[in-house]
């Protein structure tokens, strides 16, 4: 199919989609139905944040704002009013989306390294505020009283299986998208301003403008994440806008590679799995973790797939 | 918001002292975290994500040089000596690969040292919290200065870190060292050229701020508890002072961390729950302002 990329991507999508929702017919395993929903929720979280660092060179620091919205806007919708559950996911999404050229506005002037301690700046002043407005995020101790899991089209996401069905359809079609963002020609106008900002500015492309469009994208998509997690948890909290949760997506990024699309995803599905295994066997899976991810950075000196990539150029996309 | 609180807080000299005590011990303690932090970008263009980790380890390294010597003195001594040998092999094993490549390359080998030293910590001391205990030549009544309550530990310790400032300033501008450590914050390979062993110079910068952050461990331990990952929240604070007062700068350094800690001894009166908010909001407007910080140059 060369020539159409774009089929391939939706070809390769939908594989994935149709294993991803036959295991469950073929096997029953609570622990790996766990393990994609919460997948799905970090993959698009960190596949978003890579739009931003590996296609347009925008290191943020303060992802898990958006992500973090996404769920306290998604909970918050659900418990405060009756719209149907993808009524709300719209409007959370849409809030983060604005949320995101909210703070995109303020902070996408910055250069490099300032950008990256402005995003955390904000990020953290969220946080603070979602601590201390206790009447209505419920501060430290999270968004409580459940999310109402009103039925959509005859689904009860009570049920885990239907929640994974809706995470896994949510998720692909949400990496979809972006995909299809990345490979488009504002894509390519992303990865120009990576490249050589200068040059892009010469060529007319007003750069604080492309910045800005791939942040409020990056937060909204964050911020889908966000809901997923929120129905996973059944509710929000605080941690989920906290330091060490962008820390996570930008492992995530940087243990995958940041230059290829999957690779996020790649790493996400690496910590989580890390996370999984090694809590089973040890109480200190941060020994074995920080060990495995330093193998990893000095060993390979880039994320899985781009390793790959350069060690079998052609054969991996 | 209270500010009728802070209010009656400033119209008592008691109160003022007292506030402005506990902001100038956060605000030195800080100052020796952030003052490594900045002098390690300012040389080595290295954000020192781990920074936090040798704090801790200089608190622990002296509970346990306390618990088998019982001199406090030498329990500061060798939590400083033991960060500083650890800062050098931080650079040496790890930080020396990875120059030049992505921040987040640095970032990554300063979280994995961050998770790898958390657990190595409750391996060897156990997760649950230690307290060191005021040393016994400072269990005497607090010193009363205008009606406020100043103990006398807490003098000793601004006046130690006072110390270090100074000695810190001075070393960096009178000495040969000095000298040496700011050209080659301008240009390293240049220095390099001029016959300048710069391995042994980004060495010796990486023992000076770790051992500067084992220090203010160390020194910290009899005020504060120990417990694994406490390193987290003043690496998270010495950013925003790096930030705030200017990458690569003390003064700023110093000044930020007083501003800090200024916010933090009163904005709990005025602003209870929200303290954290404030620094923020302070970290942002001065990016938004002034992004190279008070005391900054442009990167």
């Amino acid at each position: 199919m060369k020539g159409r990329p774009g089929l391939r991507d939706a070809a390769m999508a939908m594989l994935a989609l149709i294993v991803v929702l036959a295991i469950p017919l073929l096997h029953r395993s609570p622990a790996f139905e766990d393990f994609i929903i919460r997948l799905s929720a970090m993959a698009l979280f960190a596949t978003s944040l890579n739009l931003l660092v590996g296609n347009t060179g925008m290191v943020s620091f303060g992802h898990g704002l958006f992500y973090g919205l996404g769920a306290y806007a998604f909970a918050l919708t659900m418990q405060m009013t009756d719209l149907p559950l993808p009524a709300a996911a719209v409007v959370a999404v849409l809030v983060t989306a604005f949320g995101a050229l909210g703070v995109g506005a303020i902070c996408v002037r910055l250069s490099t390294d300032y950008f990256a301690f402005i995003t955390l700046a904000v990020q953290m002043l969220f946080y603070s505020i979602i601590i201390s407005w206790q009447s209505l995020t419920g501060g430290d101790q999270g968004l409580r009283g459940g999310i109402p899991r009103r039925e959509i089209f005859g689904y009860e996401l009570t049920s885990q299986l239907h929640l994974y069905q809706f995470c896994a359809v949510i998720a692909v079609f949400g990496l979809l998208t972006l995909r299809h963002i990345t490979a488009s020609p504002f894509g390519q106008t992303l990865r120009m301003i990576r490249d050589n900002e200068n040059r892009a500015s010469f060529l007319g492309i007003v750069l604080w403008r492309a910045r800005l469009i791939a942040f409020t994208i990056a937060g909204a998509f964050a911020g889908l994440g966000g809901v997923l997690a929120a129905l996973f948890v059944s509710g929000a909290y605080p941690e989920l806008a906290d330091w060490p949760n962008s820390g996570q997506a930008i492992f995530a990024v940087m243990l995958g590679g940041i230059n290829s699309f999957l690779g996020p995803v790649l790493g996400a599905m690496i910590l989580l799995a890390l996370n999984d295994v090694v809590t089973r066997f040890t109480e200190y899976h941060g020994l074995v973790l920080g060990l495995v991810i330093l193998a990893f950075a000095l060993g390979l000196r880039r994320g899985v797939l781009d390793f790959l990539r350069l060690a079998w150029p052609g054969h991996l996309k | 918001m209270d500010l009728d609180a802070l209010g009656a807080c400033l119209s008592t000299s008691a109160c003022v002292v007292t506030q402005a005590t506990s902001g100038l011990i956060v605000g030195m303690l800080l100052f020796l975290v952030a003052a490594g932090v900045t002098l390690i970008f300012g040389v080595l263009k290295v954000v020192n994500f781990a920074h936090g980790t040798f704090y801790m380890l200089g608190g622990y390294v002296a509970y346990s040089t306390l618990g088998l010597t019982d001199s406090y003195a030498l329990a500061v001594v060798c939590g400083a000596l033991a960060t500083a040998l650890g800062g050098v092999v931080f650079e040496r094993a790890l930080i020396s690969r990875v120059y030049g490549s992505n921040v987040l390359m640095q970032l990554l080998i300063c979280y994995a040292v961050v998770l790898i030293f958390d657990d190595l910590v409750k391996i060897i001391w156990g997760p649950e919290f230690h307290a060191m205990g005021m040393p016994p030549a400072f269990q005497v009544p607090p010193l009363y200065i205008a009606g406020g309550v100043v103990p006398p530990f807490y003098a000793v310790l601004v006046g130690i870190a006072a110390l270090i400032a100074l000695a810190l300033s001075l070393g960096l501008s009178m000495t040969r060292l000095g000298k040496t450590v700011r050209a080659a914050a301008v240009n390293a390979q240049m220095v390099s050229a001029l016959g300048v062993n710069t391995k042994l110079l980004f060495a010796i910068v990486f023992a000076i701020g770790g051992g500067l952050a084992g220090l203010a461990g160390a020194l910290a331990a009899p005020v504060r508890s120990l417990s694994p990952g406490m390193g987290f929240s003043i690496l998270i604070e010495s950013f925003i002072v790096t930030v705030i007062g200017g990458m690569g700068s003390i003064a700023g350094a110093l000044v930020a961390a007083l501003m800090i800690g200024m916010v933090r001894g009163f904005g709990t009166i005025a602003f209870p729950g929200f303290t954290d908010g404030l620094i923020y909001l302070m970290m942002i407007a001065v990016l938004l302002l002034r992004p190279q910080g008070l005391f900054g140059r442009r990167l």
